[in-house]
């Protein structure tokens, strides 16, 4: 990083080793003995459908999409806390997917992937001082103890901007910044390469949340770390992250650098999510409206567009033919029959 | 604040604020939840109540419906609903206004409603209620209703439960429930917090045409200042339980003059800018327990106090509608 805060364009190697790639991932997660419509056939929910996606070393990817589009699923496949029902998962040189999700857990690469949760106030034990939760990943992944363990918690929450006499205390005794700093520190204690982040500031007042994304972006200068950070906040992601993903109903739908995805949309379901953003400048007559809610995930039909149905620019082929993600210009992919280049 | 006059004194005001004033009694001490709150809303106007968690939104509007938990009581001003005062009225009048002439719309639509009623025989019940109708009468003007929120095949969806909508399905038949019996004001608190984006857009659409249709007085009660920017015709900045200013909603964003409200802008992430360029605001709000709050509330956060904020707090009013509760706005 150039010393500048906040995603410049070109990330450092965005050509060099990818730390993390995903090949045609899918997890299904199966319903009920008998679906209600179909008999006795056993109903599969495509939570994750054929997803594929790259990411550099210091690169801050955006995982964008509604509530229900498989979003939190992918994030638990990349983070191998559950396994995939198929397709590969390279992290560095390593192919994690074959292993499953319980071995992991004492794997020694366990300690380079790590999770900060959506609400910290909710993650953390309650019966944990802020100390303990950050030492417990060092504990148990690294058998760090006494002195070198309490220089590395505290070294974790001074990076953090935690002040060393708030490590006493339990998490309600902290307040949501405070909180949100432990999770934080927590999760970069052990020194991962990638970090996730669910959500990082969905409960915090914006100014609260001002100085959470300003701590991420130095963490990620000082420490070199890559972030695969999901939100609902498009003007947040727009702000942190180099590339975004955009993903319905189980697929990608769209892909490319945050601000090119979001000042000039391929994909129509892009359009409408970032036209739904309120914005200080007032609502637009011409937004467009995605009105209705997307279809069932149970068994979707592998020759329709996921978005067909709800999409406003769709015809007759998108029912019958499943859109692949295409290259356009500018590092940019959208899978629909109808993206065009945007005009230059 | 005393001597409030309210600014944007419509023509017709559908709800006049006065010195409005709220406390809770704790063990730990009395909290000083609203000070003097004062501001009015004209039929068919929607003003945005802003601020961050704390500041006292919601308490305003649970007080205003007399809706407060025991420990809460109104100590001072008042609130005139159409002339009607609520502040003294006894729990049998405020019940027979709530859901007729003034309704509200909660946070968490699912938990608000019941779950095991179907949704056609909860906006019934309403009807029944409030607007004299006999059983048959209110089952057909339920589902008028579901179609008035652009709930598809509304016949059908009177029969579901609310376990089997969707979030923003439910926030649907929640305003279905608040604006069947054409209440005068409509209290939004959070109304699309949870809801995706896409859902949030929709919903505020349902919402926005219901009350130009109907002329009803909306309060907007939300932490989003991007969605107040687009959504209302005014907006009043809450800090601490104090209202610190209060514009028609482009001349605040554009010319905010409480420290506070510019303090809040320069924190919100809008789709231009960059990261660096946001500032937080430094501090936290006051304890409202204290016995010695300041008369400034944001004082101890404030780059801009001068001696002269030890005084009174008194409103000005910098332009005609455009007041600010501070002594040296920018």
């Amino acid at each position: 990083m150039s010393g500048q805060i906040g995603n410049q364009p070109t990330p450092p190697e965005a050509e060099g080793p990818l730390l993390l790639d995903i090949a045609e991932v899918s997890k299904r997660f199966p319903v009920g003995k008998t679906g209600w419509l179909s008999g006795k056939s056993h109903s599969l929910v495509h939570a994750v459908d054929d997803v594929s996606l790259t990411l550099a070393r210091g690169e801050t990817l955006g995982l964008v999409g509604e509530s229900g589009c498989g979003k939190s699923t992918l994030v638990r496949l990349l983070a191998r806390l559950t396994d995939p029902t198929s397709g590969s998962i390279r992290f560095g040189t390593r192919e994690l997917s074959a292993i499953p999700a319980k071995d992991f857990a004492r794997d020694p690469d366990r300690a380079r992937i790590q999770i900060v949760f959506q609400d910290a106030g909710e993650s953390i034990n309650p019966r944990f001082t802020a100390a303990d939760a950050i030492a417990d990943p060092l504990r148990q992944l690294q058998g760090l103890t006494g002195d070198t363990l309490r220089q590395k918690v505290e070294e974790a929450a001074t990076l953090c901007g935690l002040p060393l006499e708030l490590l006493a205390r339990f998490p309600h005794q902290l307040s949501g910044g405070q909180r949100a700093r432990v999770g934080i520190a927590r999760a970069i204690g052990p020194r991962p390469d990638l970090l996730v982040l669910d959500e990082p500031t969905a409960a915090l007042d914006v100014s609260v949340q001002v100085t959470i994304l300003q701590l991420l972006v130095s963490l990620r200068e000082s420490l070199g770390i890559s972030y695969v950070f999901v939100s609902h906040d498009l003007n947040v992601v727009r702000l942190l992250c180099d590339r975004v993903v955009v993903m319905y109903l189980g697929r990608i739908v769209e892909v490319g650098p945050a601000r090119a995805v979001f000042d000039a949309p391929l994909h129509p379901y892009t359009r409408g999510l970032v036209a739904a953003v309120p914005r200080l400048d007032g609502v637009r007559a011409d937004a467009l409206r995605l009105v209705g809610d997307p279809k069932s995930p149970i068994d979707p039909d592998p020759n329709a567009c996921r978005f067909h149905g709800r999409c406003p620019i769709g015809t007759d082929r998108c029912g019958v033919e499943m859109p692949e993600l295409r290259r356009f210009a500018g590092g940019r992919q959208a899978a629909c029959h109808y993206a065009e280049e945007a005009p230059a | 604040m005393s001597a409030a006059t309210p600014a944007a004194a419509a023509s017709q005001s559908v709800l006049d604020v006065t010195d409005f004033s709220v406390e809770f009694r704790t063990r730990a001490g009395i909290v000083r939840a609203l000070d003097r709150v004062a501001f009015s809303v004209g039929r068919g106007e929607t003003m945005a109540l802003v601020g961050e968690s704390g500041s006292g939104k919601s308490v305003t509007a649970y007080a205003l419906l007399g809706l407060l938990d025991a420990a809460g009581r109104i100590t001072g001003g008042s609130a005139r609903l159409e002339g009607t005062e609520l502040t003294s009225a006894s729990p049998a009048a405020l019940s027979a206004i709530r859901g007729k002439r003034a309704a509200m719309i909660f946070q968490n639509p699912r938990a608000a409603l019941n779950p095991i009623r179907n949704v056609g025989k909860q906006i019934g019940d309403v009807l029944r209620r409030h607007a004299g109708l006999g059983a048959r009468a209110a089952a057909a003007e339920a589902i008028e209703m579901l179609r008035a929120v652009g709930i598809p095949d509304p016949a059908r969806r009177a029969g579901a439960y609310p376990f089997e909508l969707s979030g923003g399905m439910c926030q649907r038949v929640m305003i279905a429930i608040a604006v069947a019996t054409r209440p005068a004001l409509l209290i939004a608190d959070e109304p699309t917090t949870g809801l995706d984006v896409t859902t949030q857009a929709v919903v505020m659409d349902i919402m926005g045409r219901l009350a130009a249709e109907t002329g009803m007085a909306t309060i907007l009660i939300t932490h989003d200042l991007a969605l107040a920017a687009e959504r209302s015709g005014r907006i009043a900045v809450m800090h601490a339980g104090h209202i610190v200013e209060d514009a028609p909603t482009k001349t605040l964003l554009l010319y905010p003059r409480h420290p506070y409200t510019r303090r809040l802008l320069a924190a919100t992430p809008t789709a231009a800018g960059n990261l660096a360029d946001l500032r937080s605001i430094p501090g936290n709000l006051p304890d409202l327990r204290r016995d010695d709050l300041p008369p400034c509330r944001f004082a101890a956060r404030c780059d801009r106090r001068l001696p002269a904020c030890e005084a009174p707090m008194q409103w000005r009013e910098l332009e005609p509608h455009h007041r600010v509760a501070c002594w040296n706005p920018a």
